[in-house]
């Protein structure tokens, strides 16, 4: 396992980004929501570099997957939560790594479950490739292409740091 | 292990500890009951949202096959399933099928034939959801919704979501059991929920002809006399009385009944202050329940019936899970096998 990529100039490639895309489309009031885990922990991060002060929302997806059929419920699946009304707004989604794009379908009937928002915009902190949906994240921290045995993923909270695993071979 | 092994848990869990069925709480660890209450914690959740519904059974055909009447317990299956947005078929045998001198394999092997995927099954028989279980098609997950004097599983899951709302763990908690014991599948799967879960103490309060010879051994204390019972309780669970066994000399009547083992403001008042006062319904005001104390503020009994609705939505989706993952399971087993 190594640390690769400085956590801190990627997450100033996503406030760059984001403040960017939030005044092209003239958006001064987004809320943010955060995909479980690692979403979370940049959603908070992120809320307050942007100085969001609406409280993050929290989604966890499980009951949302596409391999409920194949795999059975995730048995640690925790409530998720919005902690305002999703209607009309203008939604920033958070997730830390994008691979298939099928969270983020997931994410987003979930999130259509609880109204209908005026605009999603999406954002990951690191994008792997490999789509297997037609979905692309609005704004990326970096692109990185793995090698099959190569595993990438965000740990934290505190402190937020990118690991890199190799399984070797 | 092999397909006649009598443990419950080879029918009831898949190898990797998954729920497929849902029989019994016999068995089931604290692990798997800690994450049955979890999951229902999230299903809490949708149930707030403006649209209560996840897609998880799509597709899917859960039969509720109710051989007893009942409103409360199918009408939340119900709902449980059409929330999980499964299709739903209730039937209900009594006045179907049966009447006509069918027999409950051939109704089974008539329901299989539409494609059925669960059953959700309530008997008047011990045993019969088990019986159904052995018998049925792979694939095929059957809950068990209350059969004879057996067990009541969802009921008792239910109950202890409740009582962890409101107190936040098991761990050093008073609970009694109060009225007819002998008769209850519900206080059966409750006092073994709540030792599995580290309940400090599990006690029933019933006369002697109410309560199952040897009942100690199903992991509980007995207090005849209610007001003693009554002492340092953190939860009281009201049964209801069936006014039928009146007739069967069990008891002396109504009015002494409820005099001896009636929940009151004045024994409530024996407990402690922040004891919550819980009935799996439909309650008998005045037999077994003052209406202060039903509708009083430590009662939790409609919070119960919310959270009926969350618990079959976990059990419904978890035992489904786990028979679609088996299923999956073996085919890459098989598909291993031939390359």
């Amino acid at each position: 396992m190594t640390a690769l990529m400085d956590i801190n100039q990627l997450l100033d490639e996503l406030e760059t980004g984001l403040r960017r895309i939030l005044e092209q489309r003239g958006i001064d009031n987004p809320v943010l929501i955060g995909i479980r885990t690692g979403g979370v922990w940049l959603a908070d991060v992120i809320g307050k570099r942007l100085g969001i002060e609406q409280p993050f929302g929290e989604l966890d997806i499980s009951f949302y997957r596409d391999d409920f059929s194949r795999i059975g419920l995730n048995p640690k699946v925790k409530p998720s939560s919005l902690p305002f009304d999703t209607e009309g707004r203008d939604i920033i989604l958070i997730d830390d790594v994008i691979m298939s794009g099928r969270t983020i379908r997931a994410a987003m009937n979930e999130i259509f479950d609880y109204g209908r928002p005026a605009s999603i915009i999406l954002a990951t902190l690191i994008d792997l490739g490999a789509r297997e949906l037609p979905i692309q994240p609005d704004v990326v921290g970096h692109s990185l292409a793995l090698e099959a045995h190569q595993r990438v993923k965000l740990r934290g909270p505190e402190p937020l740091r990118i690991e890199l695993q190799d399984s070797g071979q | 292990m092999t397909a006649n092994d009598p443990s419950p848990n080879h029918l009831q869990l898949t190898r990797d500890g998954q729920l497929r069925h849902f029989l019994t709480l016999d068995g089931l660890g604290r692990e798997l009951l800690t994450d049955i209450l979890d999951t229902a914690d999230s299903f809490i959740e949708v149930g707030e949202r403006s649209i209560k519904k996840v897609p998880l059974l799509r597709g899917r055909t859960v039969v509720n096959l109710f051989f007893e009447s009942s409103t409360r317990t199918r009408s939340t299956f119900e709902l449980a399933a059409k929330r999980l947005s499964a299709d739903v078929l209730n039937l209900d045998i009594n006045t179907s099928a049966t009447s006509k001198g069918e027999s409950l394999s051939d109704t089974l092997l008539n329901l299989e034939a539409m494609a059925s995927d669960m059953f959700v099954v309530r008997h008047s028989q011990s045993g019969a959801p088990h019986f159904i279980a052995e018998s049925v098609t792979p694939g095929v997950a059957i809950i068990n919704a209350g059969d004879g004097r057996h067990a009541h599983p969802t009921q008792a899951m239910l109950d202890m979501l409740t009582i962890r709302q409101h107190k936040g763990r098991f761990e050093g908690l008073k609970v009694a059991i109060v009225g007819d014991v002998l008769h209850s599948r519900v206080a059966r799967s409750q006092i073994r929920a709540l030792n599995e879960l580290g309940a400090e103490e599990v006690r029933v309060i019933a006369p002697g002809t109410l309560l199952p010879r040897d009942v100690e051994d199903l992991g509980c204390t007995v207090e005849y006399d209610m007001a003693r019972g009554m002492k340092d309780l953190d939860v009281v669970i009201m049964l209801r009385l069936q006014k039928e066994r009146m007739e069967g000399a069990l008891l002396p009547s109504e009015r002494e009944f409820y005099r001896l083992y009636g929940l009151n403001q004045e024994k409530l008042a024996l407990a402690r202050p922040d004891c919550i006062v819980m009935h799996p319904g439909p309650i008998n005001r005045g037999v077994e329940i003052e209406s202060a104390v039903a509708d009083g503020p430590q009662s939790v009994i409609l919070n119960q019936v919310t959270n009926g609705i969350a618990i079959r939505m976990a059990v419904m989706s978890m035992a489904m899970g786990g028979q679609m993952a088996e299923r999956q399971q073996k085919q890459t087993d098989s598909e291993g096998h031939r390359a």
